[in-house]
């Protein structure tokens, strides 16, 4: 099946300056991608020019098949844009009906979906509030439901949990969850790692406009890992044994550290550690976090 | 139809924000204020030893209706502008347009949806404050104009060119220069159609030549002076002059390019709103 999202070395300049230099991106049907980078990356430009917002400077793309900015690419799409700017004068139920006739969905459909959605986003009891009376979270949650009434085959989420608190987050996670079981594709603008961390599937880290490098998360539980042990009775022949399981040997008093090539290794080291008279107080593996990846990848240089 | 969505929701916005309520409570006033004027000069011209022929009358009840409508005029385009004006650099800039432009349809469709919705609110509105005064008119003396419904047509067709005009500028500006451009241009045509009008008087061909310059570049206040024309008597525009005759009356060529006009800024305003990045 084709990609959900396919670009070929989109640019995007505004006047002299380069927002997005080169991105070629592909997104599979299904997956949860995310996308990273420091403020100023080129995030949310890449994401309007894949919407058709804006119009790509040079290169090109497709989003479910059709070309970008092609009005029929946005018919399974759906978008919960970063600034969650609504037309604040609608109660919830109008501007959902209102967003609903825009995605032509016929009136027996509809009303029972604003329902559903409203449900799912806990705003149910607030159907008759003009949007102006919400909060910050309530908008968020009402703009996702907006970005779902199509059943989309694609939602782009901008920042999805900037405005929410912890039961607002836990809702996002799940709805992304239940979006993937149902086979949709999830592209997730954030720079909230521990967020990305628990939905996506994939990541790609993008600086100055540029994809620098995509990984599958699994990579990232399954890779090597940084084990921390605190010890006593280790003398010098132990150590030198640790040194076929592992690498970066390091000893420090009690304590010593060293990165196994894999998870699997780690009940076998520490019977060679018993089994030698070391007593072991404390056994840590310290798995490479996405954070750590991140600041791997783009740099510590952080956004401006 | 999205474009009647979008037309649905520039009518209710203007309702919802009480754009619509201030302007027909405006529009009420004036209708009073124009009624109780007209009533009282209409009695004692009636009782005048001086005014007596039923022609005298009436060209006096004309010049009043007229002034009337001078002032519909005047409302209805300030209706066109004011409503319309943020209407597109409003969401631009609010990034409620965002959430609009993303969803599976063309970026014409929003504009002329929204086209279409003012168009209903003005057509409405003239309708009511037009046919307020010249019910009032024919309530109280009996007198009706010629020519009106052609007049009003010519009021309306004005207020769809500035419409445009305001349409394509908010395509590109922000709310604030938008109004200074549409009611600048306003400005101008208002100021070369009195300059034409004290030319042609004067028979200065240069004061009528910048007149006529400046109802190219905008032919708004050239459509009102051939709305006056075509409404009032034959007999006041064969006395000579006052404010609402018009001593140069612009041609049907006139008219006819005020339609290309308004219709081209419709274009512009679809094609720059196309071309803008959001």
């Amino acid at each position: 099946m084709a990609n959900s999202i396919s670009t070929q070395a989109l640019r995007k300049e505004f006047g002299d300056k380069t927002a997005v230099a080169d991105l070629s991106l592909d997104v599979e049907r299904g997956e949860v991608f995310g996308f990273l980078g420091p403020n100023g990356a080129g995030k949310t430009t890449a994401v309007k020019m894949l919407l058709g917002l804006i119009s790509p400077t040079s290169g090109r793309g497709e989003v479910l098949g059709s070309p970008l900015g092609d009005h029929r690419s946005r018919e399974k799409v759906g978008f919960l844009p970063e600034h969650f700017r609504f037309h604040d004068w609608l109660t919830a139920e109008e501007f959902l009906r209102l967003h609903g006739n825009l995605y032509k969905i016929p009136s027996p459909i509809l009303t029972p979906r604003i329902g559903e959605l409203l449900e799912l986003v806990g705003l149910e009891n607030h159907r008759e509030k003009k949007l102006r009376a919400f909060s910050k979270g309530m908008l968020q949650r009402i703009g996702l439901a907006q970005a779902l009434l199509n059943e989309p085959d694609l939602v782009f989420l901008d920042e999805p949990t900037s405005g929410l608190d912890p039961v607002g987050r836990r809702l996002v996670r799940d709805i992304i969850r239940d979006l993937r079981e149902g086979g949709t594709t999830v592209f997730l603008n954030s720079h909230m790692l521990s967020e990305v961390e628990i939905t996506c599937d994939r990541v790609a880290f993008i600086r100055q406009g540029e994809v620098l490098t995509t990984n599958s998360l699994q990579s990232l539980v399954e890779g090597e890992l940084t084990v921390e042990i605190r010890a006593q009775n280790v003398n010098p022949a132990v150590l030198e044994g640790l040194a076929q399981w592992g690498e970066n040997i390091r000893a420090d008093g009690d304590h010593l550290s060293l990165t196994l090539s894999s998870e699997a290794d780690m009940p076998v080291m520490t019977r060679y550690l018993v089994e030698n008279g070391v007593d072991v107080y404390a056994i840590r593996p310290k798995q490479l976090s996405l954070e750590d990846l991140f600041i791997q990848v783009v740099g510590t240089e952080g956004g401006l | 139809m999205t474009i009647f969505v979008i037309a649905r929701l520039t009518f209710r916005e203007a309702a919802r924000r009480k754009i619509l309520l201030a302007a027909l409570l405006m529009g009420l006033i004036y209708l009073v204020i124009y009624a109780i004027g007209f009533y009282f000069v209409n009695q004692d011209i009636a009782n005048s030893q001086f005014t007596t022929g039923l022609l005298e009358l009436n060209q006096i009840r004309n010049f009043l209706f007229m002034a009337g409508m001078y002032v519909v005029n005047f409302l209805t385009v300030a209706m066109a502008v004011l409503t319309s004006v943020d209407t597109l650099s409003g969401e631009i800039a609010s990034g409620t347009v965002h959430t609009l432009v993303s969803k599976p349809l063309q970026r014409w469709e929003i504009v002329v949806g929204k086209w279409l919705g003012f168009v209903g609110m003005l057509s409405l509105y003239l309708l009511l404050m037009a046919g307020g005064t010249i019910l009032l008119v024919y309530l109280i003396s009996g007198y009706t104009a010629p020519n009106v419904l052609r007049g009003l047509s010519l009021l309306w067709l004005n207020a769809i060119l500035l419409l445009g005009v305001s349409l394509a500028g908010g395509a590109v500006l922000s709310t604030l220069a938008n109004g200074v451009l549409v009611f600048g241009m306003f400005g101008i045509a208002f100021v070369g159609g009195w300059i034409e009008q004290i030319g042609s008087f004067l028979q200065n061909q240069t004061a009528v030549n910048v007149g006529i310059i400046s109802s190219l570049l905008i032919p708004s206040e050239a459509l009102w002076k051939r709305a006056a024309f075509e409404m009032q008597s034959p007999l006041v525009s064969a006395l000579g002059f006052s404010p609402f005759t018009a001593a140069s009356m612009p041609s049907l060529v006139m008219v006819i390019y005020g339609l290309i006009y308004a219709s081209l800024a419709l274009l512009l305003a679809i094609r720059l709103f196309n071309k803008r990045d959001l």
